[in-house]
């Protein structure tokens, strides 16, 4: 069991003694917090810090979805690298966490999870075709793109763009949060203790 | 037909909306990974929010002098 001791007075309420928070096991509230978003602070009975992470983070994760048709996180084409913005998107894990087995399965020549084979649209949570495709743009002009994340970006610009930074800072956010289940929170010196004794808070085992 | 050149402006204005959830979530969340209680994280997200804010308009003053001296 470990705990993180916050100094006294700290957080503006009149407090004589330190704050102690109970992490329980930080390793596995760590792992739920990249789960979901305020999982790991449920888990360690900080109900109200956990809510707020959840609605906050995963609020801005699905709004980016929608923003990019469903397909802001699930863009990386098949054969190439995975999209650079992924990586941070990969830190709300549980829901960004498919589109690498999505991914796969179209490597292993079969069809994505949820894919209708007669449609030629792609699903949602579907990665993109690598094959060219055309697009008619709102001018009813038709172009050729080099492939289907190309047509994504062309058809929803710039919404798709938008929604990946709503799902990128969704991802860095949640490492914040990690963070925060881990260890508790970041003490902010001087102001937490007022004078020269810059005492971190502790996290003991 | 002549785009009028204050619609890319407006347009510009508009995308700026954009950001308000973000900085909302941005602030919130940064907040409460260093305070407890909700009291203090609602009021250190406020002023967090305000220099998000001001930041913004800071660097969009910055970014326009730019043009305008280019």
């Amino acid at each position: 069991m470990a705990t993180a001791i916050l100094p006294p007075e700290y957080n503006h309420v009149a407090r004589d003694e330190p704050l102690e928070i109970e992490l329980k096991q930080p390793w596995l509230a760590a792992l739920l917090a990249w789960l979901v978003p305020g999982l790991g602070h449920l888990y360690q009975g900080r109900t109200g810090k956990g809510l707020l992470f959840f609605v906050c983070i995963m609020g801005a994760f699905f709004y980016g979805m929608y923003l990019g048709d469903g397909h802001v996180v699930y863009a990386s084409t098949p054969g190439q690298e995975l999209r650079w913005q992924y990586y941070c998107q990969l830190g709300v894990g549980g829901a960004a966490f498919p589109a690498i087995v999505q991914r796969s399965r179209v490597m292993d020549d079969r069809l994505p999870i949820g894919q209708d084979p007669e449609d030629d649209d792609r699903a949602w949570y579907a990665p993109p075709r690598n094959e060219q495709v055309s697009t008619i743009d709102d001018s009813g002009n038709r172009s050729r793109q080099p492939n289907e994340l190309s047509r994504w970006v062309v058809d929803h610009n710039p919404y798709f763009e938008i929604g990946t930074v709503y799902t990128m800072i969704a991802g860095l956010l949640n490492v914040l949060v990690i963070c925060d289940a881990y260890a508790g929170p970041l003490v902010i010196r001087g102001k937490a203790d007022g004078d020269d004794n810059d005492e971190p808070n502790v996290a003991t085992a | 037909m002549q785009i009028p050149a204050y619609l890319p402006v407006m347009f510009a204005a508009a995308m700026l909306w954009y950001s308000a959830p973000l900085v909302v979530a941005v602030s919130l969340v940064c907040a409460a990974t260093r305070q407890e209680f909700m009291q203090p994280i609602l009021s250190h997200a406020a002023r967090f929010a305000v220099w998000i804010v001001v930041f913004m308009g800071l660097f969009m003053a910055l970014i326009s002098l730019l043009q305008w001296l280019a």
